[in-house]
Parts: structure tokens; sequence; C-alpha cells
């Protein structure tokens, strides 16, 4: 090890935050950008499937709540692009990787939202899977990394809670309501438990990351931490609980479960999901329609320089 | 207060609310399509203005009218032909020209109309308008920048700027129309004669217009309807998909 | 593909919770100019009325010591303990001075 891998290494030990000027190993920077650009992207790419319902959300209060908690999924994907940026990749580059595929985003938003329950099992599953993965992340060794989590985790259980109370006056409501929040719960939640990624055996970069700590507890126990707390949710909803195997393990002290398809994992992972073109081409369509809006601006910016710059002389 | 004079400021508080809901849902339809992220969540805030405000318009017809409706009823339980908003909150969004200018339109419009609905004789349209105030202000601050820079940026954000101020111009002189509603309301220090606004509207607009090397249109043409639920074919379609779930499950709580 | 949101400049953003207290970074952002940012700024990061004041200023104005430096900026104030209150040993009755 050179002095300067040693000196990184004590920080790591000594549960000391890495700061962006710091000297840091290349794979470290590399697999902090794939982590932090992929969450970002999952963040922007997350807002099509809720904001496909924002124009038909069924009360003005819903609709309120669902376009905030929208703009809020911008607001995090913009904390991610700025943490990443420190680390010397710009966010046009991470659009582009995300454009071309060669950077991925959560599988989950290749899921199609189909009924307006859906939005509520969304709020209440993705994003409550999302915070299990997130408070854990608040600890990771990249303190811009770890702050963004922080600012994240403050906003983001508000999403959960919102999403749940939707999923709430649903089942409490009309029998066709109970139906679609019991559909929308059997759809999203086993996509909502891939979330975590395959097993840790399976998972190609959980080892180093643990090692640095950018990542700080295993796929499989953040997922156990969410089928644990999801099984008194959905008791309290008086919805049927999609997997016939769930049971205490007094021994463990935790629900064991079924496992999980993990063909359809791969399949969606691998470009087969429903919306996976679907939700690129948006990207890339708002962002080409975007285009002459942001040349529009530098226009302006220029010629706004050279008038003070004349002016001044 | 008399039953035509309670009446009116039931239609009243409608009619500032269709408006309201109706843009704001115009903008919302933004929300994943903004030239970038910065401004997919700022224009966001506006339109959470907008629905926060036809909340509480329709709010306040709700309680008038005292005959077991709230607000979503106003929202989603009305159709097209009773929709009273004006026609330049329906037009599509169009592209990024078309909405700025649009939104310049309205925030220059409620720049002047809510100072005046401040001075309202009614305790809770004035309360509405204290609020309304300070979101205008920001508003126009950013429609104000935008059509500036779309204007005075390049070749085509200038084009596509010129004909958006083009195709929404005959739009905008329904939003100085009185009617004898609101004869009445203006009559009795409650409501705003609108009527008054169109000078110094013009002059506001036609500044930055031309600040923005904007050629503001002659008066050729003028379309109007929407006080009187005439609209365009714009709002029958937006009501379809905002409607659709609420009424599809009648009586349920969402 | 374009190149984008370079047309754009990045801002850092820092943010007065209340009167009182320290302007605090919170994140970047891309802008136009300062106004614009300050605008984004307000949109972005204060949606939940985080913030009495705004300050934002370009990322590339921001001058900032490196790790290298740390040696000699901030070691030498190692041994000068007698800069802290702690270092002076008073009589009970009087320390809490």
């Amino acid at each position: 090890m050179t002095p300067q891998e040693e000196n990184f290494m004590r920080k790591i030990e000594a549960e000391e935050k890495i700061e962006p000027k710091d000297w840091m190993p290349e794979a470290y920077r590399k697999n902090l950008i794939r982590q932090i650009s992929q969450h970002a992207h999952s963040e922007v790419i997350g807002m099509q499937p809720e904001g496909n319902w924002i124009t038909r959300a069924p009360s003005l209060r819903r609709k309120a709540v669902l376009l905030s908690k929208v703009q809020d999924e911008a607001g995090h994907g913009l904390y991610l692009y700025s943490a990443c940026e420190t680390l010397g990749i710009s966010r046009s580059e991470m659009i582009e990787q995300l454009q071309t595929g060669k950077a991925k985003y959560s599988s989950i938003f290749n899921y199609p939202t189909l009924t307006w329950a859906d939005v509520g099992a969304i709020g209440w599953l993705v994003d409550g899977a999302a915070i299990v993965n997130q408070v854990s992340l608040q600890r990771t060794s990249y303190g811009p990394y770890s702050r963004g989590m922080i600012r994240i985790c403050k906003e983001e259980s508000f999403h959960q809670r919102q999403g749940y109370e939707a999923m709430l006056a649903l089942a409490k409501g009309s029998p066709e309501q109970k139906a679609m929040a019991q559909d929308a719960l059997n759809r999203f939640y086993w996509p909502a438990l891939m979330m975590f990624g395959p097993h840790d055996s399976e998972s190609a970069h959980s080892q180093k990351s643990m090692e640095w700590k950018i990542k700080r507890e295993t796929n499989d126990d953040l997922r156990q931490k969410f089928v644990d707390q999801t099984v008194k949710q959905i008791e309290v909803l008086g919805l049927e609980h999609p997997d016939k195997n769930i049971k205490w393990n007094e021994e463990r002290g935790h629900y064991d479960s079924s496992d999980l398809n993990w063909d359809e994992f791969w399949s969606v992972i691998n470009g087969n999901g429903h919306c996976n073109r679907q939700r690129i081409e948006h990207h890339v369509a708002a962002h080409d329609e975007g285009e002459w809006v942001r040349d529009a601006i530098s226009a302006y910016n220029e010629k706004k320089r050279a008038k003070k710059a004349q002016n001044a002389a | 207060m008399s039953d035509q004079i309670k009446d009116a400021i039931q239609e009243y508080a409608t009619r500032l609310g269709d408006d309201s809901v109706v843009l704001g849902h115009r903008i919302s339809e933004w929300v994943s399509y903004g030239p970038f992220l910065e401004e997919d969540i700022a224009y966001g805030n506006v339109s959470l203005d907008y629905i926060g405000r036809a909340r509480m318009f329709y709010t306040y017809a709700a309680e008038l009218a005292n005959d077991g409706r709230d607000e979503d009823d106003f929202a989603y339980m009305r159709n097209d032909r009773e929709y009273r908003n004006l026609l330049l909150m329906e037009m599509p969004k169009g592209d990024f020209a078309y909405s700025q200018v649009r939104q310049l339109f309205a925030d220059v419009y409620y720049t002047l109309l809510l100072p005046e609905l401040l001075q309202s004789k009614d305790e809770t349209l004035s309360a509405i308008a204290a609020k309304a105030i300070k979101e205008t202000k920001y508003h126009l601050r950013r429609s104000r920048d935008w059509v500036l820079r779309l204007g005075d940026g390049t070749e085509e954000s200038h084009k596509r700027t010129q004909k958006a101020v083009d195709q929404l111009w005959g739009y905008t002189h329904e939003l100085f129309d009185m009617d004898d509603t609101e004869q009445l309301l203006a009559d009795e220090g409650i409501g705003v004669d609108v009527s008054k606004l169109r000078d110094a509207w013009l002059k506001m607009v036609s500044d930055i217009l031309t600040e923005a090397t904007l050629t503001v249109p002659e008066d050729s043409w003028a379309v109007r309807g929407g006080r009187t639920g005439y609209h365009t074919e714009n709002l029958g379609h937006m009501l379809t998909e905002m409607q659709i779930v609420h009424r599809s499950h009648p009586g349920c709580k969402w | 593909m374009t190149n984008i949101t370079e047309k754009l400049e990045l801002f850092e953003v820092f943010v007065r919770s209340k009167r009182g207290l320290d302007h605090k970074h919170v994140g970047s952002l891309h802008a136009e100019d300062h106004e614009q940012a300050l605008e984004y700024a307000r949109d972005c990061y204060t949606r939940r009325s985080e913030g009495v004041s705004i300050w934002v200023v370009k990322s590339a104005d921001i001058c900032a010591s490196q790790e290298d430096d740390a040696d000699c900026f901030y070691d030498p104030s190692d041994d000068k303990p007698y800069r802290h209150a702690t270092y002076y040993v008073l009589p009970d009755p009087v320390n809490n001075m």
C-alpha cells in the first residue's frame, strides 16, 4: 500500500468521511460515481410512473400531494447529481450515460402504473424500501453522498406516509377501491423486494463497497428489514399478504419469506420490463425538446455579457 | 348579505377557482418534461400555488352554496359547459415558449387583479388575495425572465416566442370583460372591475415584450366565451382526463 | 447527443435556516446567472421553508485548500494549546470564567 492508500484506509476505518478534494483510489471514485449516478437517475426516472397520474389524481388534495412528491424526486435527483459532480463528472456526462444505457437506474421504475392505487403502493412500498436503503447510506463514507442522503431521508418520510395514507383510504373504501389496492400491492410487493438487489453472494459490487463503507449493510439484511416492517403495515390495511409463505421465525427473530423470482429480476434489468424503452424515450424526448431552451439561455447570457462589456468600455 | 349578492360571490369564487385549477393543471403537465431539472422543480412550485388557490376559492364557493358539496365536487363533478374559466388558461401546454408567454399574460393579470381583490369587503376573498399576491410576485419574476431570455435568445427561440404571443393574444381580451355578476360585485366593493386593468396590463406586457425584442400584436382578433361556458375544444379533453378516476367511483373518498 | 447543462454554470448554494445562524452549504445547481441561481436555489433547496436567506456562489470562484496542505495549514496550531481556555487551570470557585 502506498502512503496515500494507507492514509485513505485509515480514514475509512476511523469512520472519517472522505471529502471531494481528498486523494482516493480510482476504483473508489468509479464505484461511487456508478452508485450515486444510478441513484440520481432512479430519482429522475422515478418521476415518470407517478407523474403518469398527476393529471388524473382523484382529488385536489391528492393532486397537490402527488405533484409535490414527484417534484421532491426531481429535487433528490438534483442533490445526488450535485454530490456526484464533486467527483469530477459532469451532469451532462451522467445524462448521456443514462440515455445510452451505460448507466442503470432502479428496475422498479420499469413497471407500469396501471391504476390510481399504484401511486399509493409506490409511495408506501417503493419509497419505503428506498428509505430502508437510504437510512443505511446516511453513514456512507463519502461526505457529499452522506449529506445528500441525510437531506433526502428527512424529506422521504413524507413520501412513504402519503402513499400509505392513500392506500388506507382505498382499503377502507368501496369494494372496487379495496380491490384496486390489493391489486397494486400484489404487483408492487415483489419488485419492491428486488430493489435491494441480488443476494449478496451474487452482487458484483457488494464486497468492495462494504469494505470501503460506501455500502453499510448487505442487500439481504436490508431486504429482511423491509420484509419485517411491511407485515404489520399490510395487516393494518386489512389486505392479504402477497407472500403466502410469510411466517414469523422465533429463532431468527425475523419473518421467513418466499425466495424471489430472480429470473424476472434479471429479465427486467436486461431491458424486458414493460416500460424500459418508454422511460428512456420519455427522458430523451424531454431532453431533446429542451435543447432550444437551453440554447436560448446561453445565447441570451452571451448577449447580456457583451452588452455589459460594451457599457463598461 | 342579500341572496343575490351571496349567489354572485359564489359564482365569482367558482370562476376564480376554475381559472386556478385549469392553469394549475396545465402547468402540472410539465412535470418530467422540463428543459432541465432545476426548471422542472421550479415550475412545479407554480403549479402547486395555483392548485392551492383553486382549493381555497372552491372551498369558499362550497361554503356559500351550503348544499353539501365540497371543493372536489366543484373541480370534478362539473362539465366543461359548466366551467367558467378564462379561455387563456385552458389552452394546451404547447412548447416551453407557449407556456411561458401564457404564464406572463396571466402573471401580469394577477399582479394587477390581486391588489384590488385584497381591498375586497369580503374577508375571505381578501385573505386569499393576500396569500396569492406573494406567489404571483415570484411567478411574474420567473415568466418575465423567461420571456426575455427566449425572446432575445436564439433565432429559433425568438421565432417560437413571437408565435406564442401571436397565437395567444386574441385570448387575452376577455380577461378584461365584465358581466352583470362581476359588475354587481364591483359596485359593492367585493369584486374587481377588471375592465379598468386593461391599460395597465397592456403597458406592462408591451414593455416586457419590447425589451424581449418581440412585437406587440395588433388587436385584430378576439375570442371570448370562457365566463359563459363557451370553451375551446381543449377544455373537454383536459377535464376528461382530470375527472376520470373521481367520476368512475361515485361518492368515494380518496 | 449534445452537451447540455454545461451551457449553464455550476453554483454552490448556502442557506441561512434561521436568523442568527450562519449560512450553511446545502448543495449545488446549474443556472444561467446569479439571479436565476438564486431563484432555483429557492425552489430546489427551500421547498419546506428551510431558509430565510440564500447565498449563491459560482463553484469556479471558490478557492479551496488542498488535503496536501493540511500539514502546513493546520498542524502548526496543534502545539499552541495556550490558545484554548481549558489550558488554564483555575481554582474551582472561579472556574466558570
